[in-house]
């Protein structure tokens, strides 16, 4: 609908215009000050600049607070079980090449009842957007441990801190086979969220994009401070990654160049531990996607279908 | 004959003299050591009967291992295949002749009681000269004790015979005992020679030709030295015939649906219907996809099913156990669904390999909540065909996740059946990208059937957020207790709907009498031949077979009323009355017993057992007997 009118003189018009309340659905019912409220804001207006038709838009999440993210979307959606929006959103890609994905899911739906299909998914690597709300803990169920809440988190499964160290979902990811996106951004820098997650959604394959979350009821502590600190996040710089607005990316205190096409210098970035990364830490735009094999032979007529069915069975005539 | 002297008979008659013993039907067994190809050479027997216009059935014997142990009693691996004058529909009771390629396998198979006195025993002789003087102890020890217990064991020299025209006889000794059996039961040769074409199509013309050098040597052997000769007249049919197994029929069945995904997690029995799709499926336009766990392998077939593609999971008992929690989603949110369950012997990874019935209360009541849906049964291997069709039509209609199940005895028995003729209206159709009708909710529940109509990704104006929680007929997140009972409703009422389209079972047998067995699923060519059995010595028993168990057919409580009894015979567990501890208030019903009890009111007796073996006409003779007595 894009494309030149067949005078090639008249400015192409797009038939339907999509505005921000065509994506929007119900108010949020996330707490004040979630960090929901935000990543739900970009991901409206990403779908707007990109003019995504609603309906040919699928929201899949798991189960958890972030996971009623679909409920507020005016495109399609799908909210499943706890743990299950990989093998969901996959079912609805594989055949579905059409339709525009995105996959929201918590620390918990993720990295621990999920992370099976976690390896998968990443394995697959059918496009898709995929955001990882992590606030390092379980909120729908009232503040227990989740495998990203830093050593020692004081909840209501651990009331004398955790013991056991948790998972790096960067580096986790970055360590399957076939993973061809990861980056990661926060909910309180809106211009980097929203840029990041429009890569995402550039991307020819599975995006996963953490998001380091606030959670201000069960967690106030953890990121409350470095919200409000510039200090905070380190801004990662490479004419190959995210594309931000020179005069906001200045506003970044901290900078590092880092090559996205770079696995090894990734996983190093990772590791970084005395503030946020925030950037594309790593591209492959050339990996095998599973998409490409679901989508291979649609649209048979059942004409044909009917022709080769009679042809197998003849096999087994007698 | 003396059974005791040496059995190899000498060809004194001379060629094609020997009397030839007219029977109506015969059960053939061939028994090895796994990876000896006996099921190969009983296929092939099968095949060669059914184009020469027998009856068939043929049903694997599967060792739980792989390569279990050579000469192992429990690793018998093999096949048994029944033919005759008639059609056949079960595999029958007791073997008339075996060829054990060892005496030790025999142990595992007469503990399942497969043989009776007088059954012949074609044995490999090789072992009575092993280099190994224990071999030969235990194959001496061995042919004594099937003398002394009445069996006509024949000791042959398969080995010997091989070695004449392989080096190796472990690959042809099979198509050798194929031209054995072929002189026995009087085959066709030149199917025989053909079906060799067919069975080593992708290999060289020298393997073909040795083995049909093997083939016809086996057949000479036989001429010259064995006084069993058999005839079995061909039956009357007049319909092209197609024969495979009830997991290539499931297979066939999902092609013919125009289901277009198959997600599936390997497990026995189911798997080999998912091999068979995966050769093939791409020429009508499906993929199958392997998933990495059950629960991935059924969200990944919601998700494709919510987006419009029509979407089949399939597998066995502890894959079923893993869906759990999507099967409750599919019924909440009502997402049309075919689970394909191919039961084996549970709970647990219980018995991988065997057969068993027992998971139909898992899929009727298996999930939490209130869980609603279709559950029906294939009693034929033609049905294993027919019933994807049905469930997938069924699914979509009643916007639900239906269950199909099937178990290991269909999965790998074999037997012709009427050869489908195509009908287009069996696809699904394209999905529907149209704008959807403005005012139409998600779930716009019929207050008179309960069902509504949904909209798929794609369709503008359809846009819903499919949950598990409660929801409206918005699909919003209802908090509202009333929607909850509402919607409740709704999902329920949508198979009493389904029930007023359902007829009552027929009744084999008089429409009254002392007895009526109830049977499900594979037991129904037992159950009928049974009956036969009991009605020629003058019992008053009839049988019914339901194919739907939920919701059931309906007239259940009228046609039981008619009977002085009424039991179900099943292969799932129940206890027995005056077994230690049981009483008529503890004891345990067979599962469908149990659902019959609960629905019509009836006293409702049962037998059923979990010696994981497909059920025999003799069992079903004797328990109808015993309940007569
Ligand atoms: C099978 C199953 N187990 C447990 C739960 C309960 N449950 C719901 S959400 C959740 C954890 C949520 O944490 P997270 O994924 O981090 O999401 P958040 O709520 O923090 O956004 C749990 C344990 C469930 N719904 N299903």
């Amino acid at each position: 609908m894009f494309g030149l009118k067949a005078d090639a003189c008249s400015i192409p018009m797009p038939e339907v215009y999509y505005g921000l309340d065509d994506y929007a659905k119900s108010t949020a019912r996330w707490c004040p000050g979630c960090g929901g409220h935000s990543i739900l804001a970009a991901v409206h207006k990403v779908c707007k600049d990109k003019q995504y038709p609603p309906e040919k838009t699928v929201c899949v999440s798991g189960i958890g607070c972030s996971s009623r993210f679909p409920h507020y979307m005016g495109t399609y959606g799908f909210h499943g079980l706890h743990g299950r929006a990989f093998p969901v959103a996959c079912g609805v890609k594989f055949r579905r090449p059409d339709l525009h994905l995105f996959v929201i899911t918590g620390d918990g739906d993720c990295c621990s009842i999920g992370a099976g299909h976690w390896v998968h998914a990443i394995r697959y690597n059918m496009k898709m957007v995929v955001l990882l709300f992590d606030n390092g803990i379980y909120g729908l169920t009232k503040k227990q441990t989740s495998p990203t809440s830093a050593l020692g988190t004081h909840s209501n499964t651990h009331p004398h801190g955790s013991v056991v160290p948790p998972i790096n979902p960067l580096q986790t990811t970055l360590g399957f086979s076939n993973v061809s996106f990861v980056a990661q951004t926060t909910d309180w820098h809106p211009a980097h969220l929203q840029a990041t997650i429009r890569k995402a959604a550039d991307h020819p394959g599975l995006a996963f994009v953490r998001i380091v979350q606030r959670c201000p009821m069960f967690m106030k502590d953890l990121y409350g401070d470095m919200s409000a600190d510039p200090n905070s996040l380190i801004l990662l710089n490479h004419e190959k990654g995210i594309d931000l607005d020179p005069a906001i990316a200045k506003s970044f205190k901290r900078n590092l160049d880092h090559d996205p096409s770079d696995l090894g210098a990734a996983r190093e970035v990772a590791e970084i531990h005395d503030g946020i990364p925030v950037g594309l830490l790593y591209q492959n735009t050339e990996n095998m996607r599973y998409d490409d094999y679901g989508a291979h032979n649609l649209g048979m007529s059942i004409d044909d279908k009917s022709k080769a069915l009679d042809a197998l069975l003849d096999r087994y005539a007698i | 004959m003396d059974k005791h002297t040496l059995d190899v008979l000498d060809s004194s008659n001379g060629h094609g003299t020997k009397q030839r013993n007219k029977i109506d039907q015969a059960i053939v067994e061939i028994v090895s050591d796994s990876g000896e190809g006996a099921q190969k050479c009983g296929q092939s027997l099968g095949q060669i009967s059914a184009k020469m216009g027998n009856g068939v059935w043929t049903v694997e014997i599967i060792p739980a291992e792989i390569q279990p142990p050579a000469r192992s009693r429990e690793g018998a691996s093999g096949i048994r295949v029944r033919f005759g004058a008639k059609k056949i529909t079960n595999m029958g009771d007791h073997a008339g002749l075996v060829v054990a390629l060892n005496e030790q396998v025999l142990y595992g198979r007469l503990r399942q009681n497969a043989y009776k006195e007088g059954t012949v025993l074609l044995i490999e002789n090789k072992w009575a000269t092993d280099e190994n003087p224990e071999i030969r102890r235990q194959y001496a020890e061995a042919l004594t004790e099937f003398r002394s217990e009445g069996f006509d064991v024949r000791e042959i020299p398969m080995e010997t015979e091989c070695l004449k025209l392989v080096m190796d006889a472990r690959k042809g000794k099979n198509m050798w005992v194929l031209g054995l059996l072929c002189y026995i039961y009087d085959r066709d040769m030149e199917l025989a020679e053909k079906q060799i074409h067919l069975t080593f199509r992708k290999k060289s013309q020298q393997v073909i030709d040795v083995n049909i050098n093997l083939l016809r040597a086996g057949y000479q052997w036989a001429e010259d030295h064995l006084d069993v000769h058999y005839e079995i007249p061909p039956m009357k049919v007049t319909d092209d015939q197609e024969v495979m197994n009830g997991n290539e029929a499931l297979s066939l069945g999902i092609m013919a649906a125009g289901i277009e995904l198959c997600s599936m997690y390997p497990i026995t029995p189911a798997t080999s219907a998912s091999h068979h799709l995966a050769e093939h499926f791409e020429k009508v336009g499906g993929v199958v996809h392997q998933a990495e766990d059950e629960i991935a392998a059924i969200g990944f077939a919601v998700g494709a099913s919510y987006a419009g593609k029509t979407a089949v999971t399939i597998t066995s008992g502890p894959g079923i156990a893993l869906k759990t929690e999507f099967i409750g989603l599919a019924v909440m949110a009502e997402v049309p669904l075919v689970i394909i369950d191919v039961q084996r012997g549970g709970p647990s990874t219980g018995l991988p390999t065997k057969v068993e019935q027992s998971d139909l209360t898992a899929a009727i009541m298996g999930q939490t909540g209130d869980v609603p849906k279709i559950v029906i049964a294939a009693a034929t291997i033609e049905e294993c065909f027919h019933f994807v069709i049905l469930a997938r039509k069924l699914a979509e209609a009643f916007r639900t996740p239906v269950f199909l199940l099937s178990d290991a005895n269909l999965a790998t028995g074999v037997q012709p059946f009427k050869r489908p003729q195509i009908n287009r209206d069996w696809f699904s159709l394209p999905i529907d990208q149209s704008a959807w009708k403005e005012g139409i909710r998600a779930f716009d529940w019929s207050p008179e059937t309960g069902i509504s109509k949904r909209p798929i990704p794609g369709q503008r104006g359809g846009m819903y957020t499919l949950t598990g929680l409660a929801h409206d007929e918005n699909s919003k997140v209802a908090y509202d207790p009333e929607i909850n009972q509402r919607s409740s409703e709704a999902r329920s009422r949508k198979f009493a709907a389904f029930q007023k389209t359902l007829k009552p079972p027929t009744i084999h047998g008089d429409p009254e009498g002392d007895l009526l067995i109830v049977g499900w699923g594979s037991t129904l060519g037992a159950i009928d031949e049974g009956v036969e059995m009991a009605r020629d010595q003058g019992l008053k028993v009839s049988s019914i077979h339901l194919r739907f168990l939920f919701p059931f057919e309906p007239g259940l409580a009228d046609l039981f009323a008619r009977f002085k009894k009424v039991m179900t015979i099943e292969i799932n567990y129940s206890d027995t009355l005056g077994d230690p501890m049981i009483t008529p208030e503890n004891r345990r019903y067979s599962q469908l017993a149990w659902q019959l009890r609960a629905r019509t009111l009836v006293d409702i007796e049962c037998a059923g057992n979990v010696y994981g073996q497909p059920l025999g006409p003799g069992q079903v003779l004797e328990i109808i007997k015993k309940q007569l007595a």
